[in-house]
């Protein structure tokens, strides 16, 4: 039952103001027209560019020739392209699961157990992002001449595969997804979760796989489009280190001609979007809800927010 | 279980095993992350940093000194300009297409598109984004033209998308997505009752993110600008293809001293400027970690 | 964390990077005995390089893109005769990462390089000397005497332009440059001339077309000062695209190169001042290194054969043997006679007069174009 405003003797409760449904709808259109400007004005400013892109590649030679798609055609001619893409393929997803298996418990554990090293790790996690890849490359050099000697030990030409670039990209990776995924660690309750689940009895594999993971599906996701879409773009250290993946294959592509370039580029970037779409359909459940409160912690009193510091205490 | 004795759940969960030495294996949890990372990133840092006091003659601190030309001091001032206002902007707007996510569907169609779209152009640079935007608003771009059809001149005094300011134009263009991709999981963390929770207490809108929303979003946004800023300040092949002269950046100078072939290959010098843009980057890194934690006091 | 134990790390870090970067495995060098050969005849003949190099299968070259001076054409050429993979790495590299990916080791390094003379000169210790059946037609003054280097192709350095987005349609001398209106925005250097060479060259021609000489750069800066006064030049990277789309419709660069943009631009032509024709030769090198020592030797006696030069001829690039070729009659006379008129006598920088230009510029250029 709605209570327009401070009706204590109606049964209202404690007479404090409370919300009518006009106040609602208003600040629902407000929201609204909120989200439909900003939408609008950035999307603009993102999705121009592109169409300018695409209107050059399909430009013909002289002033008046007709728009054409044979810069477009020409991308199947290239033998190694298929190549190129399956290499990049293949990174993309060993950087992601490398990524998800180092970050997320070693987060998680230093919340829990060692918070002075957190400090430690956020630098660690963007030292990548301050050195340009140029330079990076230089310090790498002799790393991958150790990788390439004792790769190749290990099995015959597995140290100059293409995939031992995985090491490079987990690296680079760090800064955008450990930013990504402590974003959603600080908006649950690691410690009371944790806590929990292990008075209860559980590992803790149980504790990160089926407690902690399920309730940040949105920072995990985040994490694993932003390598997806780092290993995909990575263009500078694969060129350095003299590999062929998908974008070295591109811009050799786009050498052939200023059409064809932009053509590549283009269709590089609708490449990588329409992975990405798929890749968001993945891991999803379909009954997904804003967060629900885990069983786990169904046991202790709820706080509400009207509790002050205790609730937003985080570490 | 009582809590006579402080919460029993908490002892009990961390107990130390074995008696005595707890901080020894809770290290070894740590082990696998450092040990990666060790191997492959801060012995690659280390070679460069030592390689800056190294020349082709043997130790020495010239690289070191060089830093202090004057072209060499243009180029980090434009650098942290740069870095600052892209970040900040960045962190701004991408909060603001952040928030307007993270209130609608989160299953819808929306929200998976954007994400995408984002993860794309956080990735987005280098020759090609610097041609996108000559396309749109070079000399020769669609934009440019039709404004200038409109009776609209844009470049009255010169291209003005070559210098600082176009550059930082053309680096929102990666920045705001990057945003998105990091901050919207902070967002999706707010829950609906906590805006009830402030009504039925009796406060605003400007109370609620005033009090409520804003000082538990900020750490998440604080680190989210951080992330952009070195990620600005590191950014190399947009600069390079968009201004191509005169070294207005440092990555281009370290570029220049590590790939010119008129003579101006200089390693040792490259991995100087290599050395202090890491200091630059702790020193900010540091305003950042004094200025998380005098928002987040109240947390503790 | 206390400073003492932070201080304790970065030395025990800073240790091992030094060792790290000092000792590395050790790189097997290819025991073939084409390792060393220094020419073909030396070794058993033309038989056993083809006979070795297909052995080996494979040859890795970098910084190579399809449409300089005919290389696409070259490659596949080279690969259809032989039937040996070539891999073409960094096709947007220059001269100096040519001679870093050498130093990088590891299989996937050049066997061959094609580099700019003042890297040449500058990195004899990386390459291996070898002399080409065709040796004793490259002129004494283009190659090292042991064949650690030899030139072979060059050009004339222009000024390539859209002749639909200039004013007057034509521009006939260095001086239609400067002019007031008509060209805001639309003039640039293939590179920073601190760091590409194709850059450096242009300033120096706009040196010499401007009362300077070979020895003094500072007249080119000069003029480029100008330029950048009247809001003509634009600090944008030329590429294909820019050229097609009308960003950069006046290009300083090889002649060679800038005729490739014809193929976008059918209004595209390629002046070299009549006062100023300043040439530069690129010069190949084998490296010491090389993962692939007998393909590599196989590939210089392809670049170096009639077939080789006549295809860089193609590219409107100049090769090194055309003087004894258009002798001997086997020069392709169509190709040759679409190269760019220059008439007069064409000046090389010496290795001296480039590190001079380059000392003058790296101290004046960012003032004068910033």
């Amino acid at each position: 039952m709605r209570c327009s405003r401070g009706e204590p003797q109606n049964g209202c409760g404690d007479g404090g103001p409370r919300w009518s449904n006009d106040v609602i709808r208003a600040r629902r259109l407000k929201l609204q027209i909120f989200r439909a400007v900003v939408l609008i004005l950035l999307g603009a400013f993102f999705l121009v560019p592109i169409g300018a892109m695409f209107e050059f590649s399909t430009r013909g030679n002289t002033m008046d020739a007709p728009r054409t798609l044979t810069y477009w055609a020409s991308i199947f001619t290239f033998p190694d392209l298929v190549q190129a893409i399956i290499a990049s393929l293949e990174l993309a997803a060993i950087t992601a699961l490398a990524m998800l298996l180092l970050l997320v418990p070693t987060m998680i554990w230093i919340r829990l157990r060692l918070p002075r090293l957190r400090r430690v790790m956020e630098f660690i996690c963007l030292l990548p992002l301050t050195i340009p890849a140029i330079v990076l490359v230089v310090g790498l050099l002799p790393i991958y001449l150790w990788v390439s000697f004792y790769g190749d030990s290990i099995y015959p030409g597995a140290g100059d595969s293409i995939l031992t670039l995985a090491f490079t990209y987990v690296i680079l990776v760090l800064p955008y997804t450990y930013r990504t995924l402590d974003a959603g660690l600080s908006a649950i309750d690691v410690k009371t979760l944790s806590e929990a689940a292990r008075s209860l009895g559980a590992g803790w594999p149980t504790v990160i796989l089926r407690v902690i993971v399920p309730n940040m599906p949105g920072a995990i996701l985040n994490a694993c489009l932003l390598s997806v879409a780092l290993v995909l773009g990575e263009f500078t250290v694969a060129n350095l280190l003299n590999f062929e993946n998908l974008q070295v294959a591109l811009v050799t592509l786009g050498r052939l001609s200023a059409g064809v370039s932009i053509a590549v580029a283009v269709a590089g970037l609708m490449f990588t979007f329409a992975l990405l779409i798929a890749l968001s359909f993945v891991g999803r459940p379909r009954t997904q809800t804003k967060l629900p409160p885990p069983k786990a912690i169904a046991a202790i009193p709820q706080v509400s927010a009207s509790d002050g510091p205790v609730w937003g205490q985080r570490t | 279980m009582t809590a006579a004795t402080g919460n029993p759940v908490a002892n009990t969960a961390s107990r130390p095993l074995g008696g005595g030495r707890r901080i020894s294996l809770d290290w070894l949890g740590a082990v696998p992350f450092f040990g990666y990372v060790g191997l492959f990133l801060i012995l690659p840092t280390g070679i460069v940093v030592v390689g800056a006091f190294f020349s082709k003659e043997g130790p020495t601190l010239a690289n070191i000194s060089d830093l202090t030309q004057p072209f060499i001091i243009t180029s980090l001032i434009n650098s942290l300009l740069l870095s600052t206002i892209t970040a900040i902007a960045g962190a701004f707007f991408g909060a603001l297409m952040a928030y307007a996510l993270a209130t609608g569907n989160p299953n819808g169609a929306l929200r998976r598109i954007v994400s995408a779209a984002c993860g794309v152009l956080a990735q987005f640079g280098g020759v090609i984004l610097a041609f996108a935007f000559i396309a749109t608003i070079g000399l020769g771009g669609l934009v440019y033209i039709f404004l200038l059809n409109q009776g609209l001149d844009i470049y009255p005094n010169g291209v003005w998308l070559y210098t600082l300011p176009g550059l930082m134009l053309v680096y929102m263009y990666f920045q705001i997505p990057l945003m998105v991709l990091v901050f919207l999981p902070a967002l999706d963390g707010i829950r609906p009752q906590w805006r009830e929770a402030t009504e039925s207490l009796g406060g605003s809108t400007w109370q609620y993110w005033r009090y409520v929303a804003g000082p538990l979003l900020t750490p998440a946004f604080l680190g989210a600008t951080l992330l952009l800023f070195a990620n600005a300040f590191s950014a190399y092949a947009t600069v390079a293809a968009l201004v191509n002269q005169g070294g207005i950046v440092v990555p281009i100078q370290i570029a220049n001293a590590l790939q010119s072939e008129t003579g101006a290959h200089d390693p040792g010098f490259a991995k100087a400027l290599a050395l202090a843009m890491v200091i630059v980057v702790a020193i900010v890194m540091t305003l950042y970690a004094v200025l998380s934690r005098r928002t987040s006091k109240w947390l503790r | 964390m206390n400073w003492h134990r932070i201080t304790r790390l970065g030395l025990v870090v800073g240790i091992i990077s030094l060792l790290a970067a000092a000792c590395g495995p050790s790189t097997a060098t290819s025991s073939s005995s084409w390792a060393t050969a220094t020419s073909a005849s030396g070794n058993g003949g033309m038989t056993a390089l083809i006979a070795a190099a297909k052995a080996e299968g494979q040859l890795n070259v970098i910084a190579l893109p399809p449409n300089w001076a005919n290389y696409g054409a070259i490659i596949s050429g080279f690969t259809a005769k032989y039937g040996i993979k070539i891999t073409s790495a960094n096709p947007s590299g220059n001269s100096q990462d040519e001679v870093n990916a050498i130093t990088a080791g590891t299989t996937r390094a050049p066997d061959v390089v094609d580099v700019g003379m003042a890297v040449a000169l500058a990195n004899t210790s990386l390459f291996a000397p070898y002399q080409v059946a065709t040796w004793n037609d490259i002129l004494a003054s283009q190659k090292e005497p042991t064949g650690l280097w030899f030139q072979d192709y060059g050009g004339y350095m222009s000024i390539g332009y859209d002749s639909s987005k200039v004013p007057g349609g034509t521009i006939s001398s260095m001086q239609d440059l400067l002019a007031t209106s008509g060209l805001k925005g639309k003039v640039a250097l293939n590179g920073d001339p601190t760091k590409a060479n194709a850059a450096l060259n242009g300033v120096m021609m706009a040196s010499l077309a401007n009362g300077g000489s070979l020895d003094a750069i500072s007249k080119g800066v000069d003029f480029f000062h100008k330029l950048n006064q009247l809001k003509n030049f634009t600090p944008v990277q030329a590429t294909d695209a820019t050229v097609k789309s009308g960003a950069t419709p006046v290009v300083f660069d090889w002649d060679y190169l800038s005729a490739a943009h014809g193929v976008d631009v059918p209004t595209w032509k390629v002046l070299v001042p009549q006062n100023a024709i300043l040439g530069g030769y690129y010069a190949q090198a084998i490296s010491k290194t090389a993962p692939h020592p007998a393909a590599a030797r196989l590939w210089e006696e392809y670049l170096y054969s009639d077939e080789g030069q006549n295809l860089w001829l193609k590219g409107l690039a100049r090769p090194v043997r055309m003087a004894a070729m258009t002798t001997a009659g086997t020069i392709d006379t169509a190709a040759a006679g679409k190269l760019p008129t220059a008439n007069g006598t064409p000046v090389f920088m010496s290795a001296t007069q480039a590190t001079t230009a380059n000392a003058y510029l790296n101290a004046h250029w960012a003032a004068a174009i910033g």
